[in-house]
């Protein structure tokens, strides 16, 4: 029970201050500010995976690059095993090396000049985890063959593999430091489903032999459902749910994330008949007062166009901010969510 | 089918395209067979690079030279297609083909307000005078879900999001009536909620004007829940066609089977997804005989050595040895070799 998660964050937020055209700034105009992310917290204990998922610009990718360290919160922590890592100055190398990323393009994130074998042995040797040369190249080879290349592919530069090959090649990286969490940050979304398979396939075998703790970023619901054992959704800047993955799917409480169940195509549901769901997401620059979704929210009242709601828990393991929810005057979850085909 | 009164809305046989390099000829679709019949929804499904968007290209007469029509045919309503020269596609396309692409500015003017581009299509295509084509152009942004559409006229392309401008195509594409919609991945620039939209509107719209819609995706679910027939395509060619529900569940052709378990759902959760391995071949490397052979679990060497064509039933029809009464007769597994995944 008291057991220290892995990773923590609490209430951790950063706001883009845009910037002003010249002209409007003589204006005396002030910059806007984009809240990018809003106030989120979760815990994550060991070997597990929490997934976030919600549409494009909700914030994603910033929770993660906060969590990694390249942008500084405007407010909140981070904490790896307790240890308070959110100033830049107090993230010791020990605590980094602990902590990798894999992204959406790896064509974006590996070096075209170098050969793969140089891409995997960068960590290894930035962080002094081989003793010489020698054992980095055995690493490099144990590496390349865990994630089911060849060690002579080390040869190779990354432009003759594949998409989902070069995705195993950012993983061996990914893997080079130890780290005990990777932050992925839809790794499959730019892959072809039957290799998008491959690779979750890989992603799980890792997890089970190291004991890997994964915050898995993610739009796609189905995804999310394969591969995590808890989901925070997340709605311009702020989590709306964090529930069991189980919970989720079967008891949906959040509008929102009801409507994402209801919306997600889904092979099971040939023939079905749809244009339920109105409204677009909000631009997140002042984006809607109260609760940020009342907009497009059927349960929208008074409440809800003037006060903000907060996470509270409800049923069982999960999180709702919803005052619809925590008034019990939403309507029961659609049974079985949108999981029954 | 020898009549034109036979055939369906549209017919492609046989449909081969290919690109002369300085190294040689480069196949890129290697006999394509398809056709969408009045009023129908095909869902025309494949990985990246299966072929998928020549084909919606080759079909309409927009493809980029040097990429050529090889071989084959393509009947649209009657008439052979293919070979038509620019003028007479162009009159086609857009008066009884509308045409949706992945990007939506791709067919909309950033320079001319909304209304000028739906009353131009419109009068274009029909005898309506300026007013009547107004009028004409706000029922249409009213079908296709814009709200206040009377006061949308003067706005701009970039005025609005990704989804209300996709839209806006949708109602040029419809403009002129047309009999057959060719969309290219219409959705996959757009955000889930937004998706659903966009393919209820395609959907209600085509079922309420009798419009026949090829709809070319990568995406099974966005086919699952809107095609009535699927065309799964494999390194240039169609390798199974059949009813969505056969394919979606019980897919026909190894590859089109294998890849329908690779995909995880919100049903149900498998600890491992099934996976394929390996991947599809480029373009100038597909092996002869069967393309998918190097990959496939049954393959035989009747499969390396010659080149299955459509068989199959009533309802479904896939590429594959199996479905011939030689299948029987050929020797037995010649075992897979090893392929690199992914
Ligand atoms: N460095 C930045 N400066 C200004 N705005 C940013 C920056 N990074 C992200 N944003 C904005 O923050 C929001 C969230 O972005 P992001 O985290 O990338 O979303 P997601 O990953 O969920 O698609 C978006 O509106 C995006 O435009
Ligand atoms: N102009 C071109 N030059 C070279 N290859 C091309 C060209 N256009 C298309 N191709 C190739 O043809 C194949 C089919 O492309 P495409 O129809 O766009 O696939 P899909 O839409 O199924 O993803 C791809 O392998 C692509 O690389
Ligand atoms: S707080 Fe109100 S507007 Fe927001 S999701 Fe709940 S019911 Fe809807
Ligand atoms: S023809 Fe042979 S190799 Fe090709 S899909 Fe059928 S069984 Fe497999
Ligand atoms: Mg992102
Ligand atoms: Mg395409």
């Amino acid at each position: 029970m008291a057991e220290t998660p892995l990773l923590e964050i609490e209430d951790l937020a950063v706001h883009f201050r845009l910037p002003v055209p010249l002209a409007e700034r003589a204006m005396g105009r002030k910059p806007k500010v984009l809240k990018a992310v809003d106030g989120v917290s979760f815990a994550i204990g060991k070997g597990v995976t929490l997934a976030v998922v919600g549409e494009s610009g909700c914030g994603k990718s910033t929770v993660a690059r906060l969590i990694a360290g390249l942008y500084r919160p405007t407010r909140g922590r981070v904490a790896i095993d307790g240890h308070d890592v959110t100033a830049a100055r107090d993230r010791t190398r020990a605590l980094r090396r602990r902590l990798t990323m894999i992204f959406q393009d790896p064509q974006a994130s590996l070096n075209p000049r170098w050969r793969v074998r140089d891409i995997i042995a960068e960590p290894i040797k930035a962080f002094g985890i081989a003793g010489d040369g020698q054992e980095t190249g055995r690493r490099v080879d144990g590496l390349l063959e865990q994630v089911g290349l060849a060690a002579a592919d080390g040869e190779k530069y990354p432009h003759e593999f594949s998409g989902g090959q070069r995705q195993r090649i950012s993983i061996a990286r990914a893997l080079a430091s130890q780290p005990d969490l990777i932050l992925c940050d839809e790794p499959t979304s730019a892959l072809d489903v039957s290799v998008q398979a491959q690779i979750l396939n890989l992603m799980r075998d890792l997890q089970d032999d190291l004991g890997l703790t994964y915050l898995f970023i993610s739009h796609d619901l189905a995804v999310v459902n394969h591969m995590s054992d808890r989901i925070a959704v997340m709605y311009l800047g702020r989590f709306v749910e964090v529930a069991d993955a189980a919970a989720l799917f079967a008891a949906p409480q959040h509008p929102y994330t009801r409507l994402l169940l209801e919306t997600i195509p889904d092979l099971g549901m040939t023939g079905r008949d749809r244009e339920a769901v109105a409204g677009e997401v909000p631009s997140p620059i002042d984006p809607p007062g109260g609760c940020a979704f009342h907009p497009r929210c059927p349960h929208a009242n008074e409440r809800c166009r003037t006060e903000r709601p907060e996470l509270r828990t409800a049923a069982g393991s999960a999180a709702v901010a919803c005052h619809a929810a925590e008034e019990g005057r939403l309507p029961p979850a659609p049974a079985g969510g949108a999981a029954d085909g | 089918m020898a009549d034109g009164a036979a055939r369906p809305l549209l017919d492609v046989r046989g449909l081969k395209v290919g690109l002369p390099t300085r190294r040689g000829h480069l196949p890129i679709l290697n006999g394509v067979d398809l056709h969408v019949k009045e009023g129908e929804v095909l869902g025309v499904v494949g990985e990246s690079g299966a072929g998928k968007s020549i084909t919606g290209l080759a079909v309409i007469g927009l493809l980029e030279p040097p990429a050529r029509i090889d071989g084959g045919e393509v009947w649209f309503d009657g008439a052979r297609i293919d070979g038509l020269s620019g003028d007479a596609l162009r009159r086609i396309r857009g008066a009884r083909i509308g045409v949706i692409f992945q990007d939506p500015l791709t067919s909309l003017n950033p320079l001319y307000t909304i209304g000028r581009q739906l009353t131009e299509t419109i009068r274009t295509h029909m005898d309506l005078g300026a007013d009547a084509a107004e009028k004409r152009a706000v029922e249409l942004l009213d079908e296709v879900g814009i709200p206040a559409a009377a006061s949308r006229l003067g706005a701009y392309p970039h005025e609005f999001s990704g989804g209300m401008r996709q839209r806006v195509v949708i109602a040029l594409a419809l403009c002129a009536h047309p009999r057959l919609i060719i969309a290219d991945e219409p959705t996959t620039a757009l955000d889930v909620s937004i998706q659903a939209q966009i393919i209820g509107v395609l959907k209600r719209l085509c079922r309420e004007h009798g419009t026949a819609v090829m709809l070319i995706t990568h995406d099974m679910g966005v086919i699952a829940e809107t095609a009535d027939r699927v065309a799964v395509m494999y390194a240039g060619r169609v390798i199974e066609d059949g009813t969505v529900a056969e394919v979606v569940r019980n897919a026909s052709h190894p590859y089109s089977h294998g890849l329908m378990g690779s995909i995880p759902t919100i049903g149900e959760r498998v600890g491992r997804l099934p996976q394929i391995r390996g991947a599809m071949p480029r373009v100038g490397a597909v092996p002869e005989g069967c393309a998918f052979a190097p990959r496939c679990p049954e393959v035989r060497d009747l499969c390396r050595a010659e080149r299955p064509v459509m068989m199959g039933g009533k309802t479904t029809s896939a590429a594959c040895w199996q479905y011939s009464p030689r299948w029987a007769d050929s020797a037995g597994a010649a075992g897979a070799e090893a392929v690199a995944d992914g």
